[in-house]
């Protein structure tokens, strides 16, 4: 039996953050009472004209520039001749051989898989998915459909819509689903687009065949549409890599098509398979002149460069000594990152702020973007240990309260009464108490047994009510015992 | 130049017009003839001519809010609408 | 009070700067013309409402460029609250929701609006003879056609039932159209205009230009559209001059090109007669006058509808009864609501140019035809640049004949196109140009002279224009209707 490999590629369509559409003034926005956000031009009445989006050129340049991509000298817009009722001139303002915006990369990161595979050691966690292209183009209206009719809301025709074009470089439904992990994660960093793919803002269409391995050709393509989220991307991958290996197997063949993934049923369903090549009449748009983006437009882009986030890994870890791995997660998100930066701002110890951040303030089920606490206490709070006021246990009775009522972790200790008790003499006459009391514990000490200082030290702490600094106690016991 | 063997029914059906049997022979025959006169662009060297095209300018708008039309206005030409949508017969995807 | 219609705008604007007349007066002569005249000619696709255009008369500010001056507008052009046709059975019942940039700088200007002209469906033609509302007949000789595509524009000013009108100019549909009716038509330089609310047909080609009853009321008419346009990403950032100044000059000492190419074959004699002696006139006047040669002029109708179609097909996608207009009663499906739609919506000569357009875009036919026409376009534009370093502009006939009579071309498509053979060019270079009356034909009618400017060179082709028309009396001639 012969051993498959799978060949995808992916298109992604992303709707760029603007105040307005690609070519009118009306407000880009989602949601909004149908057709409420139209005017002439994105409806596409008789006599208007287009008046292309300088930001939205930009954000494309930017995200080319983020995945390094080639830059086009000029910018050139064509018309892509079809009708469609969701499209209001019957072409749609795109480009075609000239994109914004050619080869660039996407490399890939651990973090960027799905969990269940991040221990896999059959992965290539950093490999790097070429890009074919970038460009700009105009969104289409939304329909809605009725038993015999479509209702059309305009609102998002005319938006502007960036399409990402990958060469057919991804190998596994996981390389999948992390290119587009990744890429969400770029886009947000350039403030370019949220690529939420649930609102729509990031839209993703697959291309996938099967060859035998070690085969140059490549097997007939089938494209897969109606995919809501990244983990939807990988199920139906998988399911269509196992549909078109067992029809292989069986002798039937790929016939090209698209189909439509049923998340609900998890199960690919054919649409229609490409009866003629579309024939889209493809020329220049001659109501807008050609752009030139070598100085102002690309300058401008090149200004707005982020650091992204291998480097921001990279630097939080030689800024802030925080582990490669604490730095990882930090990085994923720019919010979260952004956030760590400022929490660990004055404090002693950095890394201690990111467990903080990562370990306690996660396990209380709060997210980054709404995150009410003050930056600043997460530096007081680890200062508190750090100087030894307090001890980590007592910090972590204060930061669930720090979390929920955002007050200063000094006011929050007071307010627990949980001062740390330090004064050699008062902790002494405990210890002394302590060693008096467990008689076995100083017997095993003596015959060795260093670990049965621990014991006694349990005790003090107790006899303390929790407040006796650990680290004096071990030392005032050693010397005692040592004695 | 291609040849003046145009597909009148196959163009028409991508600029979605139907024609009479009637209108599909005539313009078949006039188109024919049309496109007989423009083969004479073929007698031109264009081998180091760039394809005309507008002058390089700048020309862009700033990304800034202006007036949409009020609903009942964007809608009101509309052949036939229902809450504020554009009615059209079903749309097959 | 004697025929105040056949005044020009400018003298128009003296009497009513001197209170000799008021706005009212104007509006009602001009009516009462209308009335009288437009049954014949069919001219306008909606006249004057009365009262509508009495009232705006009355609070007209005098004060601005164009006060109190009534002026009609080719059917293609969007008047907020207005229908806006193009002669189409496609756009019946759609109501304009905005103002051209145009209209915005008229109603600025103080003009009143008066009536939408007829015009060849969707400005393709030459001829008004594509009408949904019937050919529009020439003003000196009703059998005869107005040429096109804005002959309801020209035979309104010829046939003085209007003062002054807007056209647009995609291949001569101002130029032809004025030289056979015997007015003043000007095709600006292509982004002088913004074509923002006008109806496209070709865009890299259309320009909207005023029809007039002399050279200085196109000049003011200029002062008054031009200009950049934000919302025209073609319309270009460029100062207007006060073309009005351009005027004051002689021709002593203008140097104008005669290209060798425009006097050949298929040139109706009587024009060409007509046209020389024009030219001598101008050496007459003091005027330098040089050979030139346009090489590629030859070429300009191949190339000219290749471009313009392959334009068109996509600019008129949108007509299909989703948004606004006709739409076709109870359609199967979508499909059929888009086919069936157009088919009735659009008329003959429309069908033709999109499947034209359609089949010179379709895949496979790019390179030889659209590609290669753009190409040629560029030898076109070349000679030009290389004509006006020679010369300050260049004079040839408008059209190669008169007005022909209604049906004599209607069943040849090809010949119909050939009518716009000595304007064309203009449009493909993106220059522009004027036609002015320069004679008749021995059964008196009109023939019109083209002058064509360089980039940006309307004052020049203003000044030559005025220079002609302070020397000789062709322009004072008026129509019996
Ligand atoms: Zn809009």
């Amino acid at each position: 039996m012969a051993e498959y490999e799978a060949v995808i590629g992916l298109e992604v369509h992303v709707q760029l953050k603007t105040n307005t559409k690609m070519f009118c003034s009306c407000k880009n926005e989602f949601g909004g009472a149908p057709n409420s956000h139209v005017c002439p031009v994105c409806l596409g009445m008789p006599g208007v004209l287009p008046t292309p989006n300088e930001e939205a050129i930009i954000k494309t340049i930017l995200t080319g520039e983020m995945l390094e991509c080639q830059i086009a000298p000029r910018c050139k817009f064509d018309r892509k001749n079809y009708f469609y009722p969701d499209m209001p001139k019957n072409y749609q303002i795109s480009q075609y051989d000239e994109p914004l915006c050619a080869n660039g990369a996407v490399t890939l990161n651990l973090l960027a898989f799905p969990k269940d595979v991040q221990n896999d050691p059959k992965v290539a966690f950093d490999k790097k998915i070429r890009l074919e292209r970038i460009h700009l183009e105009e969104d289409v209206a939304k329909s809605f459909h009725y038993e015999t009719a479509s209702g059309i809301d305009f609102n998002r025709a005319g938006t502007p819509l960036m399409e990402i074009v990958s060469k057919a470089d991804i190998a596994t439904p996981e390389e999948a689903f992390a290119y587009l992990t990744a890429l969400k994660q770029i886009l947000i960093y350039g403030g370019v687009s949220d690529a939420d793919m649930e609102k729509g803002q990031m839209r993703c269409d697959v291309n996938v065949s099967i060859r035998p391995k070690g085969q140059k050709e490549y097997g007939t393509k089938v494209e897969i549409k109606n995919l809501n989220s990244i983990s939807a991307v990988r199920k139906s991958l998988h399911y269509e890599i196992l549909r078109q290996t067992a029809d292989v197997e069986a002798g039937v063949p790929i016939i090209q098509q698209t189909r439509r993934w049923d998340d609900g049923r998890g199960e690919t369903f054919m649409m229609r398979t490409k009866e003629k090549a579309h024939d889209y009449r493809y020329f220049p748009d001659p109501d807008l002149l050609p752009l030139n983006t070598e100085e102002g437009l690309h300058q401008t882009a090149k200004s707005r460069l982020p650091e992204l986030p291998a480097a921001k890994k990279s630097r939080l870890v030689a800024a802030y000594a925080v582990t490669e791995y604490q730095a990882s997660v930090l990085a994923s998100e720019v919010a979260l990152a952004n956030y760590f930066e400022k929490a660990a701002a004055t404090a002693k110890n950095k890394s201690a702020v990111a467990n903080f951040l990562l370990n306690d303030y996660f396990a209380t089920g709060g997210d980054i973007e709404n995150i009410p606490v003050n930056p600043e206490f997460f530096s007081e709070l680890s200062n508190l240990v750090e100087e030894g006021k307090i001890n980590t246990k007592q910090a972590k009775e204060v930061f669930p309260k720090m979390v929920a009522e955002n007050k200063a972790p000094s006011v929050l200790v007071k307010e627990l009464g949980l001062s740390q008790i330090t004064d050699t003499a008062a902790l002494e006459a405990l210890c002394d108490q302590a060693i008096a009391a467990n008689p076995r514990s100083v017997a095993d000490f003596k015959a060795g047994k260093t670990n049965a200082v621990n014991a006694l030290k349990g005790q003090v702490m107790k006899l303390s009510k929790g407040q006796a600094n650990p680290q004096v106690v071990g030392d005032i016991l050693l010397k005692k015992l040592s004695a | 130049m291609a040849s003046p063997d145009i597909d009148v029914r196959y163009v028409a059906d991508l600029a979605r017009l139907n024609l009479s049997d009637a209108e599909a022979a005539t313009f078949q025959k006039q188109l024919s003839d049309i496109l007989g006169y423009v083969a004479q662009l073929e007698k031109v060297d264009v081998s180091s001519v760039a394809a005309f095209s507008g002058p390089v300018v700048n020309n862009l708008r700033p990304d800034v809010l202006g007036e949409s039309l009020p609903v009942e206005v964007a809608l009101s030409n509309a052949p036939q609408q229902e809450n504020n949508l554009i009615v059209v017969p079903k749309m097959i995807e | 009070m004697s025929a105040l219609y056949t005044e020009s705008v400018a003298s128009l604007r003296r009497k009513l700067a001197a209170k000799e007349i008021t706005a009212v007066d104007v509006a009602d002569q001009l009516l009462a013309r209308i009335e009288q005249a437009d049954g014949k000619l069919n001219a306008y696709n909606f006249k004057p409402d009365a009262a509508k255009v009495r009232a705006a008369a009355q609070a007209a500010d005098l004060s601005k460029p164009l006060g109190g001056v009534p002026i009609a507008i080719k059917d293609v052009i969007n008047v907020q609250g207005d229908p806006c046709t193009c002669s189409s059975k496609i756009l019946q019942g759609y109501t304009a929701p905005y103002d051209a940039t145009v209209i915005k700088k008229l109603r600025e200007a103080g003009a009143v609006l008066v009536g939408r002209t007829n015009m060849d469906e969707f400005a393709m033609g030459s001829s008004t003879e594509n009408s949904s509302w019937g050919v529009t007949r020439n003003p000196w000789d009703t059998d005869r056609i107005p040429g096109g595509s804005s002959g309801g524009s020209a035979a309104v000013v010829g046939g003085h039932e209007a003062f002054a009108a807007l056209g647009s100019d995609t291949g001569g549909s101002i130029r032809q159209p004025a030289a056979l009716c015997g007015c003043v038509g000007l095709k600006p330089t292509y982004g002088r205009v913004s074509r923002y609310g006008l109806v496209a047909f070709a865009s890299s080609l259309d320009q909207i230009g005023p029809f007039t009853k002399t050279v200085e009321d196109a000049a003011l008419l200029m002062e008054v559209i031009s200009g950049h346009d934000p919302k025209d990403n073609t319309s270009v950032n460029r100062p207007v001059p006060k073309y009005t100044d351009a005027l004051k000059q002689d021709l002593r000492g203008m140097k104008l090109g005669v290209p060798k190419e425009y006097f050949i074959s298929g040139i109706d004699p009587e024009v060409e007669a007509a046209t020389k002696a024009a030219i001598e006139h101008f050496a007459k006047q003091g005027a330098e006058i040089v050979d030139i040669s346009l090489p590629h002029t030859e070429y300009a109708c191949a190339v000219y509808y290749i471009i313009a179609p392959a334009e068109a097909s996509a600019n008129l996608a949108r007509f299909e009864g989703v948004r606004y207009g006709n739409r076709v009663k109870n359609p199967k499906d979508i499909l059929d609501l888009y086919r069936s739609t157009r088919e009735q919506g659009f008329g003959p000569e429309v069908k033709r140019r999109i499947i034209l357009g359609t089949y010179v875009l379709s895949s496979g036919y790019y390179d030889a035809y659209y590609n290669r026409a753009q190409k040629v376009r560029q030898l076109i534009k070349r000679d030009f640049e290389q004509a006006f370093t020679k010369c300050d502009a260049i004079l040839t006939p408008t059209s190669p004949t008169a007005a022909f009579k209604v049906g004599e071309k209607t069943s040849d498509p090809l010949q119909m196109y050939l009518a716009d053979i000595f304007t064309i060019a203009v449009n493909l270079a993106g220059v522009c140009g004027i036609s002015i009356p320069c004679g008749f034909t021995k059964s008196k009618l009109p023939i019109g002279l083209q002058i064509i400017g360089a980039q940006w060179g309307e004052e020049n082709v203003l000044r030559a224009a005025h220079g002609y028309e302070q020397t000789t009396e062709w322009h004072k001639e008026v129509p019996q209707i």
